[in-house]
């Protein structure tokens, strides 16, 4: 019978079927952040369990680092409790932490793949929503709750829905300056912030096999986005050389044995889908956010729409979005005022992201209205950047190159948007206050967030494309 | 053991909430995710929509919450409710401030099952349901709505109820006071052999 690729790796992770109910679904790698697991280990405390496979989970602080003077005490002190409640429960449970001040530490959905722990046929969990990111390397990967921390914790397994299935397949050949946040802000301004819920997705098509690790990963971090348990791609060859001679990945006879495996992991050519949707990569524009979900985007081209356009049942909260954002129906969305750029969080903070950024902004300036944070994703992300001098690029044309964390996608730290000021950012979430009470976001990818930069407006990345020199450039970086 | 109480049959008045898309960084921003009990958060529920400026001592007057009118252990909420963040405290935040059920056209995956995991009572109904809810509620704050777990009914009245889903094996949980890890940590040996 055929099967998806989702299937043959569920199948195989299967402990036991519950008639009636839920799978008990074995666990590979379970990555821990500070936020989500202190709870779940005073819950174990509390029944007297010990962590079950603790070789299986690896724990990192991201949420709630600062993104500066790293080396020093964190001053707030209920975040520096965290973060020390999670160096104490790793050690007390033998959990390979990379924390603060650790040559690997980093967001946990950027650490897992550049070190080789994220691998092909996996399932793959973290008390973190956006561990859909993970799915890139052809892994059911998805977020979790503290409850389920705990279990897994405690017995490496989780009890599970078999979720339906989606397939978005992208064909052709992406436009010019479209990065694959693009793509993602397209998808889910098409099926809506809640139009895949209940679904896990498979991305398939030829311009999503032209596209790097990086870029996948991108695509499949925001899955979650239209309310999808995860996404996933395929491995392939481009999957294959990203993961060889990584850290932690297989090594000799492992590796091949490993690869052989990896071969088998792609959907059947008959294999059932309970939902397909086909959309031609020539219609994906550069794309940026209005409103106050990431459903709600357009390409920087076009106006907001007017409420006549909008759907009945969401006229109001079309309207309690615009409010919020002090935006107006109908408008141009392009050179709209903004104060702060954001470049970072799980979705776009890897060193491609850093390089395309440096690579535009090399021998500009940003706008002196402007507040520009770009915060590599990890400490290994940092260290390569400096190696290959971004950090001197972005300093010069006065970006502050910040230290590796979590940072101002969701505001946990001291790194929030004020409020009523306006923020492109590109990370994943635009809720009311998600960047900090009254803050304003615009979800955009890192080139877009980066013209936007120099004028201190939203910018159309197209504009600024025209020599041919600058698109070269950009494309070495970016595509296979 | 879980240290959770069963849930049978819960009726009360109702706090209505009709927004649409209710993410969890609405029900509990990031900034008071701290903490490092499950106690205590719901002090923070809802937070930016409850007070002005970020001051609790400026409670927003038109925010549902501080409308002493309407009041219940139940919450009922528009379609998508819980989207975002997988942050169980927002169920924390839910439960603590003294919801038992959530009603709604729609929830979120993660929201779902966080909100199971701690006996929060995530009831999904029709919109035509969930519309007659808000219309009944405003023109009488005092109705009350039953929910009866073990035969999966959600009543306004004799006449107006409408039949829930949810899993059978959640429901035998719920009903009892079991929890995943009780089940699955009486498991151990089965899944050593699958390890194997």
């Amino acid at each position: 019978m055929s099967k998806t690729l989702f299937d043959k790796i569920w199948e195989k992770h299967i402990v036991k079927q519950i008639d009636n109910g839920p799978a008990v679904l074995y666990i590979d790698r379970h990555f821990i952040h500070e936020v989500t697991s202190p709870q779940a280990f005073k819950g174990l405390e509390k029944r007297g369990l010990k962590v079950f496979r603790p070789e299986q989970t690896i724990a990192t602080a991201d949420h709630n680092v600062p993104t500066i003077e790293q080396h020093l005490p964190i001053q707030d002190e209920l975040s520096r409790l965290q973060v020390s409640q999670l160096v104490s429960n790793c050690q007390e449970n033998s959990i390979e932490l990379f924390g603060l001040g650790h040559p690997f530490q980093g967001i946990v959905h950027v650490i897992g793949p550049e070190l080789g722990i994220t691998q092909p046929g996996m399932t793959i969990v973290c008390g973190d929503s956006h561990t859909s990111t993970h799915g890139a390397f052809g892994t059911i990967a998805f977020g979790i709750g503290t409850s389920e921390v705990e279990m897994v914790l405690a017995t490496q397994c989780l009890l599970q829905n078999k979720p339906k299935l989606m397939r978005i397949t992208i064909n052709g050949k992406l436009n010019e300056s479209v990065l694959s946040k693009d793509v993602i802000l397209h998808i889910i301004s098409q099926t809506s912030a809640s139009g895949a819920t209940g679904y896990f997705i498979e991305f398939a098509g030829s311009a999503i096999r032209t596209l790097s690790m990086e870029a996948r990963m991108t695509i499949c971090n925001m899955s979650i986005e239209m309310g999808a348990r995860g996404g996933m791609i395929a491995p392939d060859d481009i999957t294959y050389n990203y993961l060889k001679d990584k850290l932690m990945a297989p090594e000799g006879e492992d590796w091949e044995k490993a690869r052989a495996y990896w071969k088998t992991l792609f959907s059947d050519a008959d294999a059932h889908f309970d939902r397909e949707i086909v959309i031609d990569a020539a219609d994906i524009q550069p794309m940026i956010t209005y409103g106050t979900n990431p459903g709600m985007g357009i390409p920087v081209s076009e106006k907001i729409p007017t409420l006549d356009n909008v759907s009945a049942d969401e006229q109001t909260s079309f309207q309690k979005s615009l409010q919020y954002m002090g935006l107006q129906a109908g408008t141009s969305i392009k050179g709209t005022k903004i104060d702060y750029v954001f470049i970072g969080s799980c979705t776009n903070s890897r060193i491609e992201d850093l390089r395309l950024v440096a690579s535009f902004i090399q021998g500009k300036q940003k706008s002196p209205d402007v507040i520009v944070w770009v915060v590599p994703g990890s400490k290994q992300v940092e260290k390569q950047a400096i190696t290959e001098g971004i950090d001197k690029i972005l300093e010069a044309a006065g970006f502050q190159f910040r230290q590796p964390g979590c940072s101002a996608c969701l505001g946990m730290n001291e790194d929030k948007i004020p409020a009523g000021k306006y923020c492109i950012s590109t990370s994943n979430r635009n809720f009311e206050g998600r960047q900090g009470p009254g803050s304003r976001t615009f979800l955009a990818s890192p080139l877009t967030a980066a013209a936007s930069a120099i004028t201190g407006k939203v910018e159309d990345i197209r504009d600024w494309m025209n020599p041919s020199s600058n698109k070269q450039k950009l494309s070495a970086a970016f595509y296979e | 053991m879980s240290n959770h109480q069963a849930i049978q049959i819960i009726k009360s008045t109702v706090v209505p909430l009709p927004a649409e898309n209710i993410d969890t960084d609405q029900i509990i921003p990031a900034r008071f995710l701290k903490a490092t009990t499950r106690d205590g958060f719901g002090k923070n529920l809802f937070r930016d929509w409850r007070y002005k400026g970020d001051d609790e001592n400026q409670p927003n007057p038109d925010f549902i919450l501080n409308n002493a009118t309407y009041k219940g252990n139940i919450l009922v909420a528009g379609k998508n409710f819980g989207c975002g963040s997988s942050r169980e405290h927002a169920a924390w935040a839910i439960k603590d401030y003294g919801f038992q059920v959530v009603v709604s056209s729609f929830f979120a995956d993660i929201f779902s099952n966080n909100a199971l995991n701690n006996f929060l009572l995530p009831v999904r109904v029709s919109d035509a349901f969930l519309e007659k809810i808000f219309n009944r509620v405003n023109e009488n704050p005092a109705q009350e709505i039953t929910v009866d777990l073990a035969t999966q009914t959600i009543s306004i009245d004799e006449q107006t109820n409408e039949i829930f889903e949810i899993n059978p094996y959640k429901k035998e949980c719920l009903l009892n006071g079991f929890d995943d890890i009780d089940y699955l940590l009486n498991m151990l040996n089965e899944i050593e052999t699958f390890e194997k």
